[in-house]
C-alpha cells in the first residue's frame, strides 16, 4: 500500500513538472512547422521562474477571493493529476475519484477562476469569465456522454478499470465507440484548454480571447500558479486521451522494469499528441466565438454516436 | 419517545402561531421564531429517531372533528421529516432577524402565524395515513403558503403571483382529489394500508398515476406546470422562500413516491420514462431560464425547477429500473433522488437566505444594481459562495455527491437491452451534464455580479452586514452543505433504510465503506468526497507553504488595468446581461429575445452619441403557447357561468328548489 501511494504521489509530481515542458514542446513544434526558429521547449520553465520572482500587483478593488482562487485552481488541477493514471494502474487513488470526479474537479477550477476574473471589476475579466464558462458549459454534455461511452464498454467509470478492460480486450480499442469517443474528447480538449480553433493561447490583447482575458489582472506568483495549472490541465487531457483509449505500456505491477517501460511509452504518447495538436493548430484558423457552439455540438454528436454504436454493435 | 416528539413539535408550532397573534414587536418575533425553531427541532428529532430505530409511529384520533384523522410515520415519512426540520430550523432562526424590517409595514401577525401553520402542515403532511388527512393537510399547506406569498401585498406583482399560485395549485389539487377518489374507491377515510392491498386494473392504475403526476407535478414545479413557481417564490419573505423552495415543493416528490412506489407498488416502465423525461426537460429549461434572470430570487426560483428536474431524473430512473427487474439500480435511483432532495433543501435554503440578506441590506433584488458586497457583507458572501458552489455540483460539497449518484444511475441504463433506453439514457445524461455546466455559468454570474467588483448603486455601496440571527441561520445550512457532501458513506445507508422501510423494493445489500462505491452490476464507480476534501485542502495549504518559502512575497496594490485610462467606475464592469449574452445567443431559438435599441445622436454629427437605451426581454414562448388557450377557455366558461348568476334572490331560491327536486328524483331512482 505504501508503494502504491508513493507511486500516486510520484505520478502527480511527474505530471506537474512535465506539464510546462509539454506546453513548450507544442509551441516549439508549431514554430518549426511555421518556419520559425521558436523558443526552446523549456522556455515555459524560465517563464515560471521569472514570474515566481516578481512581485504581485493586485487591484484595489479585488477581494480575498482574488487571492484564494489561484490556490484553488492549482490544488484542484494537481488533485486531478494525482488521480488520473499516468504510469500505473490500478492504484488505490482510483477509489478517491473516477472520471466524473475528474471533470467536476476541473470545473471547480473554472468556477473560481471565472469569479476571480470578475472580481477586480475590469471589463476584460468579465468578458473572459463569461466566455470561459460558456465554453465550459457547452463542453459538459460531450464530456459526460464520452464518459458514458467509456463506462459502457468497461462497465465502470473508474479510471484504472477502464484502462484495464481495454488492455484485456485489445480489439475494443479500435471499436467505433472508442474511436468516436476519442474524437469527441479530442475536440473537447481543444475547447477546455483554450487551444485553437476555440481560443488562441498566443494572444493577449485581442477581443477574441477567452482564457487570457480572464486572467489579465493576475501577475507574479499568482499568475505563475495559474499558468502552471493551465499547463497541467493540458497534460491531464493528454493523459486521459493517451492512457484511457490506448492503455498499453501502463505498468500493471510496481516493478522497476514495468515503471521504466511505462515512462518510455508515456513519453512517446505525449509527443505524438503534441505533434497532433501542433499540426492542427498550424492548419486551422480561430473560429468566431459564436461558431464555437457548432464545433462543440459536432463533438457531442460524435460522443452520442459513440454510446449508441456500442449498443448497436454488441 | 416518538409520540412525545410529535406532540412537542405540534405544541411548538401552535405556540408560535398563537404568540404571533398575541404579541407584537420584538417579543412577538422572538416567540414566533422560538416556537418554530422548537417545533422544527422536534420534527428533526422525530424523523431521525424513527429512521434510526426503525420505529413506526401510529396516531389516530377519531374524536377529532375531522373523523378519520390518522397519522403514521414510516421510514419514508421519517426521511422527509428530517428535510422539513432542517430547513425549517434555519429559516426560523433567520426569520427572527429578517422579519424585523417588516415591523410596521406589513402584518407580522399574519406572517408569524402562517409561517408556523405552514411548518405544522408540512410536518403532518408526511405523516398522513389516509386520503382525507392527506388532502386536508395538503390544502392547509397550500393556503398558508398563499398567505405567506401575499405578505408584501403592496409590491408590484405580488398579488398576481399569489393568484397564479392559487389557481395552478388548485388545478393540481383537483387532480389529486380525483387520484385519491379512484385509488380509495370513494372511501376517503380508509387507511393507506387498505389502498396498498386493493387490486386495481392496469387501466385504473395508469389513470391514478397520471392524475397523481399532474397533481404532484404542479406542486413540484415540473415544466410545463412550473409557471407559478418563479413568480410566487421570489415575492415571499426570504425565510419563507427558503421553506417554499427547500421543502414545500419537495412534497411533490414525497407524494409521487408515496403514491407510485408505496401505494401502487411501482408500474410499467413508461411511468418511469415519463418522470425521467419530465425531469430532464425541467432540469435543462429551468437552468436556461435562470440564466436570463437578473432578479436574484427569481434566478434561484428557476433553479428550483432545475433541481426538481434532477431529483425526478433519479426517481424516474428508479421507477423504470424497478419495472425492468433491476432492483439494485432502482434502489440507487431512488437513493439519488432522495439524497438530492435533502441536499437541495440545504443549499437552496441557504441561497434564498443569502439572497434575503442581500435584499435586507440593499433593498433590491436586481443584480444590475448590486456588486461589491463581498467587502461590505463578508460573512453573507462567504455563505452564499458555499451555496453557489454546492448547487453547481462542485466537489466536495453536497450537490456533487447526489448528482454523481444520478449520473451513475443513468449510466446503469446500459444494462437494459432496449433501443429506447439505449438512446434515451445518453440523452438524459447529456441534458443533466449540460444543465450542471450551465448552473456553474449561472452561479458565477449570480455570485460574481452580486458580490464582486464595484457596487453599481448607492444602496449597494451603503450595504452593511446583516444581524447575527440571520448569519446563524445561514451558517447552519453551510455546515449541512459541507457535512452532507463529505459523508455519503453515512447518508446513503440511512437513505437505503428509508427505502427499505417501505417494503416495496427487494432490498439488495449494497456494500458500503468509506467511499461511495456500488457493487451493482454495470455501475461500478467509486469516489470518496471525504478523502477528496482532505486532499484538496492539503494540496492547497502545501502550495501556499511552498510559495511562501520559495517565491517572492512582495505585493503591491494598484488600479485595475483599464487600457491606460485612470479611475475605475462601476460602469466599466461587466453586467449580468452582458455576462449571459453569449449563452443567450447560443440558445436564441429557445429564448427568442426581443431587443429594443434606441440611440439619441447629437444633431450635428452622428459620431456623437447623447444617450443609448437598450432593452431586451426573454419571453418563455412555449408557456404562452400552452397557457393562452387554457386561460381563454377558462374566461369563456366563466362568462357563460355568469349568465346564471343574475343576482336576484328569487332566482337563487328557484335554483335551490330545482336542485332539491332533482336530487330527490335521483335518490328515488337509484334505490
Amino acid at each position: 500500500m505504501t508503494a502504491d501511494l508513493m507511486m500516486a504521489a510520484a505520478q502527480g509530481l511527474l505530471a506537474l513538472f512535465l506539464a510546462p515542458g509539454v506546453v513548450g514542446l507544442v509551441r516549439w513544434l508549431k514554430a518549426r512547422l511555421q518556419n520559425r526558429r521558436g523558443a526552446p521547449p523549456w522556455q515555459p520553465y524560465r517563464e515560471l521562474r521569472k514570474l515566481f520572482q516578481k512581485e504581485v500587483v493586485v487591484s484595489r478593488h479585488a477581494s480575498w477571493l482574488f487571492h484564494l482562487a489561484p490556490f484553488v485552481v492549482f490544488a484542484s488541477t494537481l488533485a486531478v493529476a494525482v488521480i488520473v493514471p499516468v504510469l500505473a494502474v490500478p492504484l488505490l487513488v482510483d477509489r478517491i475519484g473516477d472520471l466524473l470526479v475528474v471533470v467536476y474537479l476541473l470545473l471547480l477550477g473554472t468556477f473560481f477562476l471565472a469569479l476571480a476574473g470578475l472580481d477586480p471589476g475590469s471589463a476584460f475579466g468579465g468578458m473572459g469569465a463569461s466566455r470561459e464558462v460558456t465554453v465550459a458549459a457547452l463542453a459538459e454534455p460531450t464530456l459526460a456522454v464520452a464518459i458514458f461511452a467509456l463506462a459502457r464498454s468497461a462497465g465502470s467509470t473508474n479510471l484504472g478499470e477502464i484502462a484495464a478492460r481495454t488492455t484485456a480486450d485489445p480489439l475494443s480499442a479500435v471499436s467505433p465507440g472508442h474511436l468516436l469517443a476519442f474524437a469527441a474528447l479530442f475536440i473537447v480538449m481543444l475547447a477546455e484548454t483554450g487551444r485553437l480553433p476555440v481560443d488562441n493561447p498566443a494572444t493577449h490583447l485581442e477581443l477574441t480571447m477567452i482564457h487570457e482575458a480572464m486572467v489579465l489582472e493576475y501577475s507574479g506568483r499568482y499568475l505563475a500558479l495559474i499558468e502552471w495549472a493551465a499547463a497541467l490541465k493540458f497534460l491531464v487531457f493528454f493523459i486521459l486521451l493517451g492512457n484511457l483509449f490506448v492503455p498499453w505500456g501502463l505498468a500493471r505491477a510496481l516493478t522497476l522494469e514495468a515503471v521504466m517501460t511505462a515512462v518510455g511509452v508515456f513519453a512517446v504518447k505525449v509527443v505524438v499528441l503534441a505533434v497532433a495538436v501542433a499540426v492542427l493548430e498550424t492548419r486551422v484558423a480561430k473560429l468566431r466565438l459564436f461558431r464555437v457552439p457548432e464545433l462543440l455540438s459536432a463533438s457531442f454528436v460524435l460522443a452520442l454516436l459513440a454510446v449508441t454504436s456500442s449498443f448497436l454493435l454488441r | 419517545m416518538a409520540p412525545e416528539l410529535l406532540l412537542l413539535s405540534v405544541a411548538g408550532y401552535t405556540a408560535g402561531a398563537l404568540a404571533a397573534l398575541a404579541f407584537r414587536g420584538m417579543v412577538g418575533r422572538a416567540l414566533v421564531a422560538a416556537g418554530a425553531l422548537g417545533g422544527s427541532l422536534a420534527t428533526l428529532a422525530l424523523g431521525a429517531w424513527c429512521l434510526a430505530t426503525g420505529a413506526t409511529l401510529v396516531f389516530a384520533a377519531p374524536w377529532l372533528p375531522l373523523t378519520g384523522f390518522a397519522l403514521r410515520a414510516d421510514s419514508l415519512s421519517a426521511f422527509f421529516l428530517i428535510v422539513v426540520g432542517l430547513a425549517a430550523a434555519a429559516a426560523s432562526l433567520y426569520g427572527f432577524g429578517y422579519s424585523a424590517h417588516y415591523d410596521g409595514r406589513y402584518s407580522l401577525r399574519l406572517l408569524g402565524a402562517m409561517f408556523n401553520v405552514l411548518l405544522l402542515s408540512l410536518t403532518v403532511q408526511v405523516l398522513a395515513d389516509n386520503a382525507l388527512t392527506f388532502l386536508v393537510t395538503w390544502e392547509v399547506m397550500s393556503l398558508s403558503a398563499y398567505f405567506l406569498v401575499l405578505t408584501e401585498h403592496d409590491q408590484a406583482g405580488t398579488v398576481r403571483a399569489a393568484n397564479w399560485y392559487l389557481g395552478v395549485t388548485h388545478a393540481g389539487f383537483a387532480a389529486l382529489i380525483a387520484a385519491f377518489l379512484v385509488l380509495a374507491a370513494g372511501d376517503m377515510t380508509g387507511s393507506f394500508a387498505a389502498m396498498r392491498s386493493v387490486g386495481l386494473t392496469p387501466g385504473t392504475r395508469n389513470l391514478v398515476f397520471l392524475l397523481a403526476l399532474v397533481g404532484f407535478g404542479t406542486k413540484a414545479g415540473v415544466i410545463p406546470l412550473h409557471v407559478w413557481l418563479p413568480m410566487a417564490h421570489p415575492v415571499a419573505p426570504s425565510h419563507v422562500s427558503a421553506v417554499l423552495s427547500g421543502v414545500v415543493i419537495k412534497m411533490g416528490v414525497y407524494g409521487l413516491m408515496r403514491v407510485t412506489l408505496d401505494l401502487l407498488g411501482g408500474g410499467p416502465a413508461w411511468w418511469g420514462g415519463i418522470v425521467l423525461g419530465l425531469g430532464a426537460v425541467s432540469a435543462l429549461l429551468g437552468v436556461l431560464y435562470a440564466l436570463m434572470e437578473h432578479d436574484l430570487k427569481r434566478l434561484l426560483a428557476y433553479h428550483s425547477v432545475e433541481n426538481m428536474g434532477i431529483i425526478l431524473l433519479g426517481v424516474g430512473a428508479g421507477l423504470m429500473f424497478q419495472s425492468y427487474g433491476l432492483p439494485a439500480l432502482a434502489t440507487l435511483g431512488f437513493i439519488a433522488g432522495l439524497y438530492h432532495t435533502l441536499n437541495h433543501a440545504c443549499f437552496k435554503g441557504l441561497l434564498f437566505l443569502g439572497a434575503g440578506s442581500v435584499q435586507y441590506a440593499t433593498k433590491t433584488r436586481n443584480m444590475e444594481d448590486l456588486g461589491g458586497l463581498i467587502k461590505r457583507m463578508p460573512r453573507t458572501a462567504a455563505c452564499f459562495l458555499v451555496g453557489a458552489a454546492a448547487i453547481s455540483a462542485l466537489p466536495p460539497l453536497n450537490g456533487f455527491a447526489s448528482e454523481w449518484l444520478v449520473f451513475q444511475t443513468l449510466m446503469g441504463g446500459a444494462l437494459v437491452p432496449r433501443p429506447e433506453v439505449a438512446i434515451g439514457m445518453p440523452i438524459a445524461v447529456a441534458m443533466l451534464a449540460l444543465s450542471s455546466g450551465l448552473a456553474v455559468a449561472c452561479f458565477v454570474k449570480a455570485f460574481g455580479i452580486t458580490f464582486l467588483a464595484l457596487p453599481r448603486s448607492t444602496d449597494a455601496a451603503r450595504a452593511r452586514e446583516v444581524p447575527a440571527s440571520m448569519q446563524v441561520g445561514m451558517l447552519l445550512l453551510v455546515g449541512m452543505c459541507v457535512a452532507l457532501g463529505v459523508t455519503p458513506f453515512l447518508v446513503v445507508p440511512a437513505l437505503s433504510r428509508a427505502l427499505a422501510g417501505l417494503g416495496r423494493i427487494p432490498v439488495t445489500p449494497i456494500g458500503f465503506s468509506l467511499h461511495l462505491p456500488f457493487s451493482v452490476a454495470g455501475v461500478t464507480g467509486e469516489m470518496s468526497p471525504l478523502l477528496l476534501a482532505v486532499g484538496l485542502a492539503l494540496l492547497g495549504v502545501l502550495t501556499a507553504i511552498v510559495l511562501r518559502l520559495l517565491a517572492d512575497r512582495r505585493l503591491r496594490v494598484g488600479d485595475t488595468w483599464g487600457c491606460g485610462r485612470i479611475g475605475q467606475t462601476p460602469r466599466m464592469e461587466y453586467t449580468a446581461t452582458a455576462f449571459a449574452e453569449p449563452l443567450r445567443r447560443v440558445f436564441a431559438e429557445l429564448y427568442r429575445p426581443t431587443e429594443d435599441l434606441s440611440i439619441d445622436f447629437h444633431p450635428k454629427s452622428k459620431y456623437f452619441v447623447r444617450s443609448i437605451a437598450y432593452r431586451s426581454e426573454v419571453q418563455p414562448w412555449f408557456e404562452r403557447l400552452l397557457y393562452t388557450p387554457v386561460l381563454s377557455a377558462l374566461r369563456g366558461a366563466a362568462a357563460r357561468v355568469r349568465q346564471v348568476q343574475a343576482g336576484s334572490l328569487h332566482l337563487y331560491l328557484a335554483y335551490l328548489t330545482i336542485a332539491l327536486l332533482v336530487l330527490l328524483v335521483v335518490a328515488r331512482w337509484s334505490r
